[in-house]
C-alpha cells in the first residue's frame, strides 16, 4: 500500500487555511459537518487513486488511535 | 518601573513669544517612527521639527521585534551598534499544543548578513537611542511637551495649533508628518476613518522580570493546561526581562483582568511557584487590522500607527512604521530639495499601502487561527495543530505569526521591469539584501555601500558618462571573494542594479547602457 508523502505539496498554506475557514462561513454545526464530508469525498475523487486515498485515511486514522493511548 | 532603565526627562523647550513660529517639515511624534523619519531627513539636509507631548520615552516595553530589515535601517541612519551592544538576538521558535511540544523551527541565519532576523529590545530603549542620535544630528529641533491640539490645512501646507507648559502658539508648516499613533491627533482633526476589522478577543500582554534559564527563544503555546484553553507567547527581552501574552477570553472583564492579582495568578500557574518574578508592565489589547485609505492629505502625511494597525503576531506594526519611516524620509527631501517633482510624494502610498495590507493580511490570520470563531474553525485548527506533530505539511499550516519580512514594492511606479532576463537575483522592488565585500581589502557589507542618493552596483568597469551625483559600487572577484553577491544577485560581466536612496531595488539589467540607466533614474525619482 502506499505510504502517505513527507513531502510538502501546498505551496500557499495560509491561503487553503484561510479557503477552508471561509468555507465554514454562517453554517450551522451540521451543515459544517457535512461540508466537511462532502469535502473529503470531492478531494478523493480528485486524488483518484485509491491506494492514495486509503494512505491518507490509515494516516488521519492512526493519529487520532496514537492520541487514544 | 523597568529594572534596568531609568526614564529620561528631556527638558521642554519654551513657547515661542511670539505665538507663531514655522518650519518645514513638522514631525507630530517622537516615537519609533517620529524619530527615524526626522533623523533620516536631517541626514538628508531637511531641518525637521519634532513635537511630542511627554518628555520621556516609551512607558511599557511595547514594540520588541525589530526585524533585520528595520535593523538594517537603523544601522543606516547610525543606532545599529547600540541595539546590537543592548539587545537579545533569537532564532529559535518552539509551539507547543496542549501538553507537549509539536515541533521547532530555526530561522536559520543564513551566512554572509551583518544582521539576524531578529533583535529583541524594550520600545524605551530603541526610543533612547534615536534621542541620543537626533540631539546630535544637526537640523533636528525637538519640541517636548509641545502637544498638538489642532490643525488647519491651507494651500501652503498646515498650521498646528500646540499648547506647551508655559503656552500656546501656532507653528506653520509646510509639510506635516503624523507619526502620533493610533490615536492620532492629526487623524482626528482631518476627520479620517480607519477601513479594516476589530477582533473581540482580548489579549494581556506583560512585562516581567525574574531570574529564569529559559533559552533566547519564541515560545508559543495552543491552549496550554496552565492557561484554560487559550493561546500564551514567552518571549526574552534585556535586562532580565521577559514578554508573556495571555489571550483572555472575548466575554472577560477588562477592569478585573487587569488587577495585578489576577495577573500574577495567571503567570505563576504559567512559570510554575518556584520562580520568583516581578511585573513591569501589564497592557489589556482587543485588535484590530484596519488603516486609512490614504496616507497622504495635500502636504499631510502618515506614518505607522496613525496610518495602519495590525495585532502583533509577526512583530507588524512597529516594523512596518519604521518603514513606512525609511519609505518617505528620501522621497520628501528630494522634493524639498527641488530634485524630483511632487508627485514622487505619491508613490509613499503606493508603496506603502500594499505593504500596509500585506501585513494587516498576515496579522488577521495569524489572530484568526489563535481564535477561532467557529466550533467548526476550532476542529480544523486543532487538527492542524494535531497532525502539525508528525506531517511537515501541517507545521507549515499553524500560525502563531508570521514574522515581518520587507515589503517588496512590486506594483510600484516608481519601478522599471527587467530589461533583459534574470533566471535568480533580486527582483525590483525588493530591499537590497546584504552580502560580505572587501574595501580596500577589509571586510565590510555591502548595504553599508550604498549611498544617500541613488547607487549604480556593476560588475566589471564603471561605464562612461554616469551622473556625477550617482555613487558607482565596481563588484568583481576581487571584492566580492565569498561570492555571496555573485550569487544573491546573479552578476555577470556587465550585471547593473540601480539603488534607491532606501536601499530598495529600482531597476536591474544584464547589459548596462546609458538609456536604460536615464530612464530608470527619471522614473524611480518620479519623472513618468
Amino acid at each position: 500500500m502506499a505510504q502517505y508523502p513527507k513531502e510538502i505539496r501546498v505551496s500557499q498554506p495560509d491561503d487553503l487555511f484561510e479557503a477552508l475557514v471561509d468555507a465554514h462561513e454562517n453554517l450551522t454545526d451540521a451543515e459544517s459537518r457535512q461540508m466537511n464530508s462532502r469535502l473529503i469525498l470531492l478531494l478523493a475523487n480528485l486524488v483518484g487513486d485509491l491506494d492514495q486515498v486509503l494512505a491518507a485515511i490509515n494516516k488521519a486514522r492512526s493519529s487520532i488511535t496514537a492520541e487514544q493511548k | 518601573m523597568p529594572k534596568g532603565y531609568t526614564h529620561p526627562k528631556f527638558i521642554a523647550p519654551p513657547a515661542p513669544k511670539s505665538g507663531k513660529d514655522s518650519t518645514k517639515v513638522a514631525i507630530v511624534g517622537a516615537g519609533p517612527v517620529g524619530l527615524t523619519v526626522a533623523i533620516d531627513l536631517a541626514q538628508r539636509g531637511i531641518s525637521v521639527t519634532l513635537l511630542d507631548d511627554d518628555d520621556t520615552t516609551s512607558h511599557g516595553s511595547r514594540l520588541i521585534c525589530m526585524s533585520k530589515r528595520t535593523l538594517e535601517i537603523f544601522d543606516r541612519i547610525g543606532i545599529g551598534k547600540l541595539l546590537e551592544e543592548k539587545g537579545v538576538i533569537w532564532n529559535k521558535g518552539r509551539l507547543f499544543f496542549q501538553d507537549d511540544e509539536i515541533y521547532n523551527f530555526d530561522l536559520l541565519p543564513e551566512p554572509g548578513h551583518a544582521w539576524p532576523a531578529f533583535i529583541n529590545i524594550q520600545q524605551y530603549y530603541v526610543e533612547d537611542f534615536l534621542v541620543q542620535k537626533a540631539e546630535t544630528t544637526p537640523g533636528i529641533e525637538l519640541r517636548w511637551k509641545h502637544a498638538v491640539v489642532g490643525l488647519e490645512v491651507h494651500d501652503e501646507g498646515a498650521s498646528l495649533g500646540i499648547e506647551t507648559p508655559d503656552g500656546a502658539y501656532k507653528l506653520d508648516a509646510s509639510y506635516v508628518i503624523a507619526c502620533d499613533g493610533a490615536h492620532s491627533t492629526i487623524r482626528k482633526a482631518l476627520n479620517l476613518p480607519f477601513v479594516g476589522r476589530a477582533f473581540d478577543d482580548r489579549f494581556l500582554i506583560t512585562d516581567v522580570f525574574m531570574k529564569a534559564n529559559f533559552p533566547s527563544e519564541r515560545w508559543f503555546w495552543f491552549e496550554p493546561p496552565f492557561h484554560d484553553g487559550q493561546s500564551a507567547l514567552l518571549h526574552k527581552q534585556p535586562d532580565g526581562v521577559w514578554r508573556i501574552d495571555l489571550q483572555i477570553a472575548a466575554n472577560a472583564d477588562p477592569e478585573e483582568e487587569i488587577k495585578e492579582d489576577k495577573v500574577r495568578g495567571r503567570i505563576e500557574r504559567m512559570l510554575g511557584s518556584d520562580i520568583p518574578f516581578e511585573i513591569e508592565w501589564i497592557s489589556l489589547y482587543s485588535f484590530r487590522c484596519r488603516r486609512l485609505e490614504k496616507f497622504r492629505h495635500n502636504n499631510i502625511f502618515f506614518a505607522g500607527d496613525s496610518a495602519h494597525q495590525v495585532s502583533p503576531f509577526g512583530a507588524r506594526g512597529g516594523n512596518g512604521g519604521v518603514q513606512d519611516a525609511d519609505n518617505l524620509a528620501w522621497k520628501l527631501a528630494k522634493v524639498i530639495k527641488g530634485e524630483a517633482p511632487d508627485n514622487l510624494l505619491d508613490s509613499y502610498e503606493a508603496e506603502r499601502i500594499p505593504a500596509a495590507d500585506e501585513n494587516i493580511k498576515n496579522s488577521s490570520r495569524s489572530t484568526d487561527f489563535m481564535t477561532p470563531k467557529s466550533a467548526a474553525v476550532k476542529d480544523l485548527r486543532d487538527a492542524v495543530l494535531a497532525l502539525a506533530r508528525q506531517e511537515p505539511f501541517a507545521r507549515r499550516m499553524v500560525n502563531s505569526g508570521r514574522l515581518s519580512v520587507p515589503a517588496r514594492y512590486e506594483s510600484s511606479p516608481l519601478i522599471t521591469c527587467d530589461a533583459s532576463t534574470f533566471n535568480r537575483g533580486l527582483l525590483p522592488g525588493s530591499a537590497a539584501v546584504d552580502a560580505p565585500i572587501l574595501i580596500d581589502g577589509k571586510e565590510d557589507w555591502l548595504l553599508k555601500q550604498i549611498g544617500q542618493n541613488f547607487t549604480i552596483m556593476i560588475w566589471g568597469p564603471t561605464p562612461p558618462n554616469i551622473p556625477t551625483d550617482i555613487l558607482v559600487i565596481q563588484i568583481g572577484p576581487e571584492n566580492d571573494p565569498s561570492g555571496l553577491i555573485k550569487e544573491r544577485y546573479n552578476m555577470r560581466e556587465g550585471t547593473t542594479y540601480l539603488f534607491r536612496p532606501d536601499q530598495h531595488i529600482a531597476a536591474r539589467t544584464h547589459q548596462f547602457n546609458q538609456e536604460w540607466l536615464t530612464a530608470a533614474l527619471a522614473r524611480s525619482a518620479g519623472r513618468h
